[in-house]
């Protein structure tokens, strides 16, 4: 949809917004009739470009969406009849009674964006291309915007969607719930994905990059969609708490000249409280459906974290005591790395760092930025300031965002001469 | 849909079956075929002779080559398959990993190319 924002005037722009707003339910909607995601996305982009050169002259209709879905659907079906010419002159009467518009409808175009999510997170999609199909299908991201999201080429994420839409339409990939038995684990995809697009948008610290913003609120937009169609399952309550207690924390990372401020430093008066009590209200929701798993205990730790802006300090025993339940849940390093710093508050800088040094040939912390920086930091507090000194060096090297970057320069320059 | 379960298990581990394992595997595939058929998914299905009775045939340039044995020698093997119609990839799937093969061999689900 890049060429719907560029176009300039208050039909583009809404245009524009009518997409941010509709274009997933409409994609929903018409995939989940024909069971053709990419038929569904061109003949969207068919029904934009007809906005683009008829609202200017004809005015903005009172309902964008039933305008854009009716042309949607008139582009679809022009589509197979011209497929059809070629053997048959019988019209695919399945398709157009599907698509048939109908009045009523219109008023209200049914949801069908959770069934959407189900069908990109399906174990038949490759998992590493289901949160960027979730992404490009019910948020309209193109290609390209996905790939420098998620570091991969644009010819190759292009090729890896285009496959996984054949997919979903040649395998017969179903647009329905999954059955009770199969649901705990195909939710388990769709979260995945959720938090992926999350964290993607997350990774945008100064929120200076309008659409990768976007996709932390969209994530957190979806995670209520699946919380709310789903309110007793405990990991997509979970998943939705964690989400909002990051969220609710995004403004404080910044102080008024741009400058990084970490988590301990933060203002608790800064935090959306109104976001905090929302994901406590969700966590305490969660743990009486007798469940925990990854999401919750993730949202937990969150909680121990704020509990600061009453207590006036971080629980970080119960920070440990949750670390220690998730890696015993999923093996990760990442959550062994953040353990270690755990510890290093509750029982000093030294026993961090023992915690730490046992993750020194874990492979993927070569080139991962948070290990080193948390490294420079404990060496530091422990007054080993030439190794400090190297650790803060490979960290600033590996940070991408320039007030992190800047932040860990700072630290690195306060060190004490050796 | 249509789709084709194919069912790859290992010949060896088959034949090495105890009797009674055998007859139970069979009455398993009896009543599999049964309900696959009361369902009304059940197009056909088969059981096929072992790779020992396979013969491969292609031609050449012009010339017939015909090879004792498989196609392709891998760790289990094509035993038999069914055809079945069923709404979705979800229901194929849900019949595959109830047919008694798939304790101990894989079931590869295809779907029929539709003309």
């Amino acid at each position: 949809m890049g060429d719907v924002g560029a176009s300039a005037g208050a039909a583009g722009h809404a245009a524009e917004a009518a997409a941010r707003r509709s274009y997933g339910k409409l994609v929903a909607f018409l995939a989940a009739r024909t069971r053709d995601v990419a038929a569904a996305e061109d003949a969207l982009s068919a029904a934009f470009e007809s906005a683009l050169r008829d609202w200017p002259a004809s005015g903005v209709p009172a309902s964008p969406e039933a305008w854009l879905l009716t042309a949607a659907r008139r582009s679809m079906i022009d589509a197979a009849r011209r497929r059809r010419t070629h053997d048959t002159a019988a019209p695919d009467l399945l398709l157009f009674t599907e698509l048939a518009s109908d009045e009523a409808e219109q008023r209200a175009i049914p949801d069908d964006r959770l069934l959407l999510m189900f069908a990109c997170a399906h174990p038949a999609i490759d998992r590493s291309v289901r949160a960027p199909l979730m992404l490009q299908t019910i948020l309209g991201f193109d290609a390209a915007s996905i790939a420098s999201a998620f570091l991969v080429a644009p010819a190759a994420m292009g090729q890896r969607l285009v496959r996984a839409k054949a997919k979903i339409k040649q395998a017969g990939i179903p647009f329905r719930l999954p059955d009770a038995d199969d649901l705990p684990e195909r939710l388990d995809s769709v979260l995945e994905a959720i938090y992926a697009s999350f964290t993607e948008g997350w990774s945008d610290g100064a929120g200076t990059d309008a659409r990768r913003r976007n996709l932390a609120e969209e994530g957190i937009w979806l995670g209520r969609l699946v919380a709310a169609l789903l309110p007793m399952e405990p990991e997509a309550l979970g998943l939705l708490a964690l989400m909002l207690h990051a969220q609710a924390r995004r403004a404080a990372r910044r102080d008024v000249n741009g400058d990084y401020v970490p988590l301990a430093e933060q203002d608790p008066q800064a935090w959306d409280h109104a976001l905090i009590d929302e994901a406590e209200a969700l966590l305490r929701h969660a743990s009486t459906l007798g469940s925990i798993g990854r999401y919750q205990l993730e949202a937990a730790v969150q909680s121990a974290h704020v509990i600061r802006r009453l207590t006036g300090r971080a629980d970080w025993a119960a920070i440990v005591q949750l670390y220690d339940a998730l890696a015993a849940l999923t093996g990760s390093p990442v959550v062994a790395l953040n353990r270690s710093i755990a510890i290093a508050e509750l029982r000093g800088a030294a026993a961090g760092l023992a915690a730490l040094d046992v993750l020194a040939d874990e492979p993927r912390f070569v080139d991962y930025q948070p290990y080193w920086a948390a490294r420079a930091g404990l060496l530091e507090r422990t007054g080993r300031v030439t190794a400090a000194d190297d650790a803060y060096r490979r960290a600033i090297g590996l940070e991408a965002d320039p007030a992190v970057r800047r932040f860990l320069q700072q630290r690195r320059e306060r060190l004490p001469a050796s | 849909m249509k789709y084709m379960l194919m069912i790859y298990a290992s010949e060896a581990d088959e034949s090495a079956m105890k009797p009674a394992d055998i007859q139970g595997l069979m009455q398993a595939y009896t009543a599999y075929t049964e309900a696959l058929a009361k369902a009304g998914a059940l197009k056909e299905g088969e059981r096929l002779r072992p790779i020992s009775d396979a013969t491969t045939v292609r031609v050449r340039g012009g010339k017939t080559e015909v090879l004792n044995g498989p196609y392709a020698e891998t760790r289990e093997q094509l035993g038999g398959y069914y055809v079945i119609d069923v709404p979705d990839l979800d229901a194929a799937l849900s019949w595959a990993a109830r047919c008694p093969s798939s304790s101990y061999g894989t079931i590869e689900v295809r779907p029929v190319w539709a003309m």
